[in-house]
């Protein structure tokens, strides 16, 4: 039977085809079917994919791989610059200098925000952290491509590794944001602390997305194209430039878009970082018609946003981030983990 | 082959097909017009690629198996079904433990030095930072790259970035080796060395397969052979000496002289001790 077997196949060298074979003995398989013999001496399939506990073991057991693979990757990225690490911290003092100069120097314009400077820096590192994030595991797999072809281990590793990548640059951007606020004359307050939860929670979110991403960027090449306008887009819905309470868009849609998780950790780390968003927070002081329709209509005085009701209770801003996080990471992870076998086919 | 003989791999009636994005390209090649004739069936710019199509066979602890067949009639697909990194369409590839492929083509991390990689691989392989602390001198050793391990492998040459590559992923023991012309860009001494790690990993009760164009490279080193065309097997056995000559012939080449006796190559030179 073992004969037949090896050329069953559609389109088969009959017989060698051209070849000449004559009086060449050929070896024999078993006589038992093979996946019955594979099953009898304990071997497994080869692309098979791990249970999913033993596939976090696994990459639990990596994670030295992935703070090596974080920190080479964060000093290569640099490597061919001459100013080498020091674009870690300038990055993000130039991302401000840019919206100083536009929104500071040359605008003047505030949307009826209290320290708009203050205001608008912190959303654009906040949502920069998950931005960043989502393009560039959205590349890991193509990127790592050679790496995954020739050494064996859970693919997993190589999405954490760049979202690790992340937290250290958004760490750093913390710093630079720290001396910012205050001079922008906001003062240190222990809501300070605040800030850490909340980009503990914004890092597991993106975990979990970044996972995710990595597996659509990984097979629908189109995606990474993609993947710039849908954050630009989520970038204007989620309150980064202006007050999202003050869109024209109903309520409905209003406590859709506050509650989207982009929106929400900037929330929290502005809450955090900033007195003058605390103060002026919808609902942050009695409800007062007057004064509410006053800055409705002005849009002055500017913390006389806080008479006004909220759209959404900022107090369960806390539990919306938990809720994206664990949500994020459970599903991402999941979805990355069905198509393990599959990464290495490019 | 005796009944009481450990498998290590069983193939089973395997088939691969690649899936190509971007084949569309017109350029009015060979290559881009087998694609045309293969991929008709699928759309738009994905075409598929069928390059296993049925192979069986099984191999067992301790064997080297060489695998020979032109290019394209997937030796490198084979390899890699093996190691897990291709799923197949149909049939199966069964191991027992883990196969580590070891290519000429598989570049590690290009912009980092060597001394990273060599940590990197290590740890990736499931290595203890103690332990890839441990092996680093004897892979670096192995590797024989010398001053050049501190420099980025952009700047290795060929030679030199699969000498280390090579050191990286035999410092495991792995249960099946899988090589894929690692040992053509090597120099003679290293040849010689990586035979010599090849020998104690198949002592280690493992199983090792190779790929290589250089038919004598299969011969010194392989007790079984697999002759692939269009992603089929030709034929396959122990009598390595008859299926290469055969192979030999089938191309075209000039055929080995050969000792009538010992059945050795006769060389005008004498050829490297191994």
């Amino acid at each position: 039977m073992s004969n037949d077997r090896r050329l069953s196949a559609p389109g088969s060298l009959q017989g060698g085809g051209e070849f000449d074979l004559s009086g060449l003995a050929t070896a024999e398989l078993p006589d038992t079917p093979l996946a019955e013999l594979a099953a009898q001496h304990g071997l497994r399939p080869s692309a098979e994919r791990p249970p999913v506990f033993q596939y976090m073991r696994h990459l639990w057991q990596r994670r030295h791989f992935i703070m090596a693979f974080a920190t080479a990757r964060n000093i290569a990225m640099y490597t061919e610059a001459r100013l080498g690490q020091v674009w870690q911290v300038l990055t993000p003092l130039l991302n401000a200098g840019v919206y100083f100069l536009i929104f500071g120097l040359l605008l003047h314009i505030n949307r009826g925000i209290p320290n708009y400077l203050g205001f608008l820096v912190t959303g654009v590192f906040v949502f920069n952290f998950t931005q960043r994030a989502f393009i560039s595991t959205s590349t890991v797999i193509t990127e790592s491509l050679p790496l995954i072809r020739a050494l064996r281990f859970p693919r997993a590793a190589l999405p954490l590794a760049y979202v690790m990548i992340e937290l250290q640059q958004m760490l750093l951007s913390m710093l630079v944001l720290a001396v910012i606020v205050l001079c922008t004359g906001e003062p240190i307050t222990w809501y300070w602390l605040l800030v850490i939860p909340a980009l503990l929670m914004q890092t597991i979110f993106n975990v979990g997305a970044g996972l995710a991403v990595a597996r659509l960027g990984s097979n629908v090449n189109d995606f990474s194209q993609l993947l710039p306008f849908l954050m630009r887009t989520w970038l204007y819905v989620s309150g980064v430039l202006f007050n999202i309470a003050t869109l024209d868009v109903g309520r409905k849609y209003i406590a859709l878009l506050q509650i989207n998780p982009a929106a929400i950790y900037i929330s929290l780390i502005r809450n955090a970082m900033l007195e003058t968003q605390r103060e002026s927070e919808p609902g942050a002081m009695p409800y007062n018609k007057v004064k509410c329709d006053t800055w409705q209509h002005l849009k002055k005085p500017l913390d006389w946003s806080a008479y006004c009701h909220p759209v959404t209770n900022p107090a369960h801003y806390w539990i919306y981030g938990i809720a994206w996080a664990v949500l994020a990471l459970v599903v991402g992870f999941y979805f990355f983990w069905r198509a393990e076998a599959k990464y290495g086919r490019g | 082959m005796a009944a009481a003989d450990k498998p290590m791999v069983i193939a089973d009636d395997l088939h691969i097909v690649y899936r190509v994005f971007g084949a569309g390209g017109d350029k009015g090649t060979a290559a881009t017009a087998l694609l045309r004739i293969m991929g008709r069936k699928t759309r738009g710019s994905i075409r598929e690629v069928h390059a296993i199509r049925g192979v069986s066979f099984v191999a067992y602890r301790g064997d080297a198996v060489g695998v020979i067949g032109r290019n394209g009639s997937g030796k490198t697909t084979l390899l890699r079904a093996i190691a897990g990194l291709l799923p197949p369409e149909q049939g199966n590839v069964y191991t027992d433990g883990e196969a580590a492929l070891l290519g000429v083509n598989a570049a590690l991390l290009d912009d980092l030095t060597g001394e990273r990689n060599v940590v990197l691989g290590c740890l990736a392989m499931g290595m203890s930072k103690a332990e890839t602390k441990e092996k680093f001198p004897s892979i670096v050793d192995f590797s024989g790259v010398g001053d050049f391990i501190d420099l980025p492998m952009k700047a290795y040459s060929s030679g030199m970035g699969s000498r280390l590559r090579f050191a990286i992923a035999a410092s495991k023991s792995q249960d099946i080796l899988l090589v894929d012309e690692a040992l053509a860009t090597g120099d003679a001494e290293f040849r010689v060395k990586s035979h010599a790690r090849i020998e104690e990993l198949r002592g280690d009760a493992g199983t090792v397969f190779l790929v290589a164009h250089n038919l004598e490279e299969v011969e010194q080193t392989c007790n079984r052979v697999i002759w692939m065309e269009r992603g089929q097997i030709v034929t396959q056995g122990e009598n390595v000496i008859e299926i290469i000559d055969r192979y030999i012939a089938a191309s075209g080449g000039t055929p080995v002289e050969r000792d009538p006796v010992t059945g050795k190559r006769i060389h005008a030179r004498v050829p490297a001790k191994t």
